[in-house]
């Protein structure tokens, strides 16, 4: 044990590196965490507006989807950290991030809740409408409860996304758990080592965050229709 | 913002730099793409196998793909691989090995479900005019199956376009690359990011089309 725990070695320098790499793994997780978010409420708003919108309000969330669908995430990451600054806001790394991962994890949600919400029968949204029910009421009572399944799976998918997306925040200096992995390495050489610790911790969080899906999924199996 | 005045003369001074990185990104994509396929039909058909020894290592090569962020593959790619004393891939070829190992996962869930959607009675005609399982898989099942995940690969051949974005992280001068090095020696920001990303999605908006239009030529057997 004292050997494999001696100065120089991988356990060592991992032990070593433990508050360096917790924090970045935190980072990692609060950027996601707020990225999804972001995307979720927004996503669901503008999904309900590419679904049901006055013709000009679908056109502009169309206009968006396809935008943010077809610029690389790096991009917009770095075209948001750059950007934000001319219009005289002054954010840091982080949050210019997490922005632009919201906003392309917001097109994808919008997408899904779209797919989801036009999978749901015609028939039952006319139900709705013939017994009296608000928009609203349609909305939350007889669409979304049924449309919510078919968007558990591609929702999941997407948190996925962000999560592997975080990694791009440290290409503008974000400390995130693949830059705190990388300090290291310039510290103690140990390359393959570091790298092979980060894949694994990226390997938990989104094993666990897909079995979570998955667990969540069988919870609500019971709104099939 | 209110005093930002437009310059586009840096794009068109930069025009030939911006659309050489453009080609190059596509080019990665398309080598990538081929790579990948090639990993993904196979990895498909291993984990179709009744075979543990064949379907355990290709499912949990495509779960440790897909749970992987692409920056750290080709990171651990290109920093790690020399540690091992490999180290003739220059730094387009370890992005492509990065690329197409990444690709190959997600090709592999597209080609799974595609074989796993034929119909049986295709196989079974086979079987019956007496061609040999190689022959099955060549001429029946196989061009069926593309026809069946054209749409799929069409998809994947666009995000892959996206993703050769990430090479810009290792010096590889794509479009990303060259648009950031415009951008910290002129600092246009607005005119350098808008044209990096009209061009990606202009490409990636011809590339759909096109590929529409392959899929409405040979979308007609089902």
């Amino acid at each position: 044990m004292d050997s494999l725990m001696a100065p120089g070695t991988f356990l060592f320098e991992a032990w070593q590196a433990r508050a360096s790499l917790a924090s970045g793994l935190g980072v990692t997780l609060l950027s996601s965490a707020f990225s999804i978010v972001i995307a979720t409420v927004c996503g669901i708003a503008m999904g309900v507006a590419l679904s049901y919108g006055w013709w000009w309000l679908r056109l502009l969330s169309r206009l968006y989807v396809d935008l943010m669908r077809g610029i690389p995430v790096l991009v917009l990451i770095l075209f948001t950290y750059y950007g934000l600054a001319l219009f005289g806001v002054n954010v840091a790394a982080f949050w210019a991030g997490v922005i632009a991962l919201g906003a392309f994890a917001t097109a994808h949600v919008a997408e899904n809740f779209r797919g989801a919400v036009e999978s749901v029968p015609a028939g039952q949204m006319e139900a709705a409408k013939a017994i009296g029910l608000t928009f609203g009421k349609r909305l939350r009572y007889v669409i979304l409860p049924q449309a919510f399944r078919r968007m558990l799976p591609p929702w999941v998918n997407t948190g996925l996304e962000v999560v592997k997306g975080t990694t791009l925040l440290s290409i503008i200096g974000v400390v995130e758990l693949l830059l705190s992995a990388q300090q290291q390495m310039a510290r103690n050489y140990m390359i393959v080592e570091f790298y092979l610790l980060a894949t694994v911790l990226y390997l938990i969080v989104n094993f666990t965050l897909a079995q979570l899906g998955a667990l969540l999924e069988r919870k609500t199996s019971y709104l099939r229709y | 913002m209110i005093d930002y005045h437009f310059d586009w003369s840096v794009i068109t001074r930069n025009w030939d730099k911006l659309t050489d990185a453009l080609l190059l990104g596509l080019l990665l994509a398309v080598i990538s793409l081929a790579i990948g396929c090639i990993i993904g039909l196979l990895s498909a058909y291993a984990r179709l196998s009744t075979k543990k020894w064949l379907s355990l290592p290709a499912w949990a090569y495509v779960e440790f793909i897909r749970c992987t962020p692409l920056l750290l593959l080709i990171f651990f790619l290109y920093f790690g691989l020399p540690e091992f004393n490999i180290t003739f891939l220059n730094k387009f070829e370890s992005f492509v090995l990065s690329l197409s190992l990444y690709a190959g996962a997600y090709m592999s869930e597209v080609f799974r479900s595609g074989l796993s959607s034929i119909p049986k009675q295709y196989v079974e005609a086979a079987k019956a005019i007496g061609l040999r399982p190689w022959q099955r898989q060549v001429y029946v099942v196989l061009p069926v199956m593309f026809r069946i995940t054209l749409p799929a690969v069409s998809n994947n051949l666009i995000s892959l376009f996206k993703d050769t974005s990430l090479a810009a992280a290792i010096a590889v001068p794509e479009l990303t690359f060259v648009a950031r090095q415009i951008n910290a020696n002129t600092f246009r920001v607005m005119e350098v990011w808008l044209t990096a990303s009209a061009l990606y999605l202009a490409t990636a908006y011809i590339i759909a089309l096109l590929l529409r239009q392959v899929e409405r030529r040979y979308a007609s057997i089902r």
